[in-house]
């Protein structure tokens, strides 16, 4: 009855709209995309965070490896570090490792000031000492007095943002999250770019060529899928070493199986399609086939799959990276991030938080994207 | 003209909007419908002219994007906006309605006797399974189902398509109704098969006495069947009438040309001089079911059986037979698409051992034009990329722009607007494809066209343009066919040789006008029998 229908309303269609351009499937399919305010709300915030994780470390206060032993583990706070009530008893703390008599302490607006007098003459290089804390910087002795013993020291506070924190090492936690969606998103994009281009052509030339060559192919993927992935990443790791490369390697090279047999599935069905009868009754070559009439249809599907894939590429990436088989230090990614914050939930639930909203909203993004175009692609399927 | 309290379904300016992306689409408007206890309207019409989704409407099963609007009263309940529960009380138990797919609309988990007790169980004396049964039994034998005691526990898929079709009229006619409503029923089935099921229908009327609605594009069964008629056009009611009145004295323009679209003329023989192009010499094809590792004994259906042929140049030989007799088997395996057994010679050399990269270079000369329109054209290529990619293959050195020519020349010799050709296959009609498809097989000047069941999937008015332009191009190009249909009318205006197959075995064969009118074997002749009994009141009313 449906069918009756849509048969229906296209007759109605073509006489109605004598444009010449035509209309493609996908420009129709974008056309419903359009339409789909969860989907096209999540294109924006993949956008953002992919734009997020490309140039956020390059315009980031602090690069994500830059260590700040004086802030270890800081809350997330929107006011500067240090904060007033600190600078004092630091400057004091750091003023007296130059072994001289201090004075009280003063604070005006970004400068600390606090007189220092020693039984012989001050001698200039003390202001290392409190130019090699990270609060303060640009020390100087003024009004030195005649005698050399007496001055002030001032200095200039440096003042710091850490809006999410800092982690146990004193690393600016919101520099690390945007290296780890930059990561993240690397992996999944490249994992899948990976399953999709091997995936694909596996499976298209598995599902057209049929008989034997089908058997055999699709039996090595059976072999494939029953090896443990966990086991499979640990082999990997043992012989090449912890390597980026390697995790999209081996995310890639499990992922690809499902690929394989959706496209093939979707191959064994186009094939006894009269439009792929027709090229062969043509004398077009296999080759030209595949390309031109079973990969394209088989394209709704895969691309739907793909949105699918990324999420769980970057879920597997993190389970690697839990488990302390992904991605190394200094380098990070959500999923490290967020096995650190479990580590510090006791003390440091902002280690926790931040990089688990991140890794949240992107997966849901990607979900909701993956269905809004499952929708527009296949209508019928609503 | 009607009495109001004379009929049992009055429509009354009904209409159906569809909304779509391009906005709202009327595919019904403003139509009026009347039905009287007893009596057969034919609601006739081509497709996407509104004719089912009228009646869809009042039976409250639009597509969920479909709004009905206006009045259609049964007895004295408005149906239209009448609330699902209540709906549930007439649809099913009053009003039924039989569809055209006898395949797609059985369920094929259940068993027959538990489907066509569904209605027993969930309206009008609301029986238990238990009592119901010897009713079920009682609508099988009605329906002319042999072995009924057996067949009320066999599955849909175990049951030929006239027999489902059967099985679905015992299941809307279980409670009794007072109004069946038949979607084209006869329209998936066989010319022999769809005689017995008009035939059972019109008994079944005249025993029961239920008013019958008939939505059908074939003037023949309208004829035959009716007592009233409209004739529906994109939406609207064009013209009304009591059927012989109709038929002797049409007075719409549409009328006229519906009844004039049976395809006509004749093909006249070739030359006798005219060299054999493609022969085939006990041709058998064999397909395995089953079978390989593990599996046990494959079982072997031989689908082409010891067939010998021999098409000449500038002849149409026309395959005629019933589905599943072998006749696109055939036509598939002559072009070597399928593998097959015995000598097949196209222009002298033996291509039956050949390869396919030895067949290549000659398939530019054997092309094949298939039934679906829909199915036969990539949905993800411009239709100019679709008639080109032949080109691609057999003249790989034309260029870009010389290819766009040809494609330019093809379309205006199917008689398509060459500035279409960027467009998608699925923003054609029916008609329009099957033009394109013609255009993809002649724009690499072949010399053998094999044409599967061109035409079924049309129109009648469409059926008769493309069979005027195959002819066309015939002339045009000197081509030979091979014509394979179920339909004999079309068979008849295009073929100059039939040949009538029946489980893979050749039946009959001979010139047209011998099969046609001296048909020697018993089963040509209940074939011819079949088909006339439908058709030849549309001879006597186009000539």
């Amino acid at each position: 009855m449906t069918d009756h229908s849509t048969i229906a309303t296209h007759e109605v269609l073509a006489g109605a709209s004598p444009t010449i351009a035509g209309r493609s499937l996908w420009q129709d399919a974008w056309r419903r995309l359009r339409k789909n305010k969860a989907a096209v709300a999540s294109a924006a915030v993949l956008l953002f965070l992919a734009l997020a994780g490309i140039f956020g470390p390059l315009v980031a206060p602090h690069p994500y490896d830059r260590i700040y032993p004086q802030y270890v583990r800081t809350p997330a706070s929107l006011e500067a570090y240090p904060k007033t009530d600190r600078i004092i008893p630091a400057f004091e703390s750091v003023v007296s490792r130059a072994r001289v008599e201090t004075g009280p302490v003063e604070v005006e607006g970004s400068t600390v000031r606090m007189p220092i007098s020693s039984g012989e003459q001050l001698d200039p290089r003390i202001v290392r000492y409190v130019d090699r804390s990270d609060l303060f910087e640009n020390a100087r002795i003024e009004e030195l007095s005649a005698d050399g013993r007496s001055g002030v020291m001032v200095a200039d506070v440096h003042r710091l943002r850490f809006l999410f924190g800092t982690d146990s090492n004193g690393r600016d936690l919101l520099a690390r999250i945007l290296i780890g969606i930059r990561v993240s998103l690397a992996i999944g994009v490249l994992a899948s770019a990976m399953a999709l281009l091997f995936g694909v052509s596996y499976g298209a030339i598995a599902g057209y060529l049929g008989g034997r060559v089908d058997g055999v192919m699709m039996r090595i993927v059976d072999i494939l899928y029953s090896l443990p992935f966990i086991f499979f990443v640990i082999l990997l790791v043992v012989f090449f070493g912890r390597n980026f490369i390697l995790i999209f390697i081996a995310i890639g090279a499990t992922e690809w199986l499902d690929m394989a047999r959706i496209v093939r599935g979707q191959a064994l069905m186009l094939k006894r399609q009269e439009f792929v009868q027709a090229a062969e009754a043509l004398g077009v070559d296999n080759s030209g086939i595949l390309r031109r009439h079973i990969i394209p249809n088989t394209l709704g599907p895969v691309v739907v799959f793909v949105t699918l894939l990324v999420p769980k590429a970057i879920l597997l990436e993190s389970l690697l990276s839990f488990l302390g088989l992904g991605v190394q230090e200094p380098l990070t990614s959500l999923g490290l991030l967020i096995s650190d914050g479990a580590a510090n939930i006791q003390g440091a639930t902002w280690l926790l938080i931040y990089p688990a909203i991140a890794l949240t909203v992107l997966l849901f993004a990607l979900n909701f994207l993956g269905d809004g175009l499952r929708d527009a692609l296949d209508p019928k399927d609503r | 003209m009607e009495d109001k309290t004379d009929t049992i379904l009055s429509i009354r300016g009904l209409n159906v909007t569809f909304a779509t992306h391009d906005g709202e689409v009327r595919a019904v408007k403003n139509v009026d419908f009347d039905v009287r206890p007893g009596e057969t309207v034919a609601i006739v019409g081509e497709s996407g002219s509104g004719k089912s989704q009228s009646m869809m409407a009042l039976m409250g099963l639009l597509a969920s994007n479909g709004r009905a609007t206006g009045s259609a009263r049964y007895r004295d309940q408005e149906l239209i906006g009448m609330s699902e529960r209540r709906l549930n009380k007439v649809r099913g138990e009053k009003i039924t309605m039989i569809f055209q797919e006898p395949m797609t609309s059985l369920d094929p988990l259940y068993k027959i006797g538990r489907q066509i007790s569904e209605p027993l169980i969930h309206h009008g004396r609301l029986l238990s399974s238990a009592q119901a049964r010897p009713r079920v039994l009682e609508l099988l034998r009605l329906v002319g189902i042999p072995d009924a005691e057996r067949r009320i526990d066999s599955y849909p898929h175990e049951l030929s398509g006239g027999q489902r079709q059967r099985v679905m009229i015992a299941m809307a006619l279980a409670n009794n109704p007072d109004i069946l409503i038949a979607d084209e029923p006869t329209t998936a089935l066989d010319v022999t098969v769809q005689a017995q099921i008009l035939a059972l229908l019109a008994e079944l009327q005249s025993r029961l006495g239920m008013a019958i609605v008939f939505i059908t594009h074939d003037l023949g069964i309208v004829r035959r069947f009716a007592d009233r008629v409209y004739v529906m056009r994109s939406g609207e009611v064009v013209e009304e009438g009591v059927t012989e009145a109709l038929f002797s004295a049409p007075k719409h323009a549409y009328t006229k040309m519906l009844l004039e679209a049976e395809p006509t003329g004749r093909k006249a023989p070739p030359p006798a001089n005219a060299p054999i192009l493609l022969e085939g010499r006990n041709v058998e094809v064999t397909f395995t079911i089953g079978g390989g590792f593990l599996a046990g004994e494959p079982l072997m259906l031989r689908a082409v059986n010891r067939i010998s042929i021999a098409l000449k140049k500038g002849q149409t030989i026309g395959i005629v037979g019933e589905s599943g007799s072998g006749k696109s088997t055939l036509g598939r395996a002559l072009l070597r698409l399928l593998p097959s057994d015995g000598a097949i010679r196209f222009g002298g050399r033996d291509i039956s051992k050949m390869g396919r990269d030895e067949m290549r270079p000659l398939r530019r000369e054997m092309q094949l034009v298939f039934q679906d329109p829909f199915g036969s054209l990539s949905p993800r290529m411009t239709i100019g990329q679709v008639i080109t990619e032949g080109l691609l293959v057999h003249e790989p050195s034309l260029s870009g722009r010389d290819r766009d020519k040809r494609a330019v020349e093809a379309l205006r010799e199917v008689g398509l607007d060459p500035n279409m050709r960027n467009r998608y296959a699925h923003e054609f009609s029916g008609g329009q494809r099957q033009r394109i498809a013609i255009a993809r097989a002649i724009i690499l000047k072949p010399k053998i066209v094999v044409l599967d069941e061109p035409t079924s999937a049309l129109d009648r008015s469409v059926q008769k343009q493309i069979v005027d332009l195959l002819r066309d191009l015939q002339k045009a190009h000197d081509l030979s066919y091979l014509f394979i249909s179920h339909d004999l009318a079309v068979v008849r205006a295009m073929s100059d040789y039939i040949i009538v197959m029946k489980q893979g075995q050749i039946v009959e064969e001979g010139p047209t006008a011998e099969i046609f009118d001296d048909p020697r074997e018993e089963y040509t002749q209940t074939l011819m029998a079949a088909a006339i009994d439908v058709t030849k009141f549309r001879m006597t009313a186009s000539s």
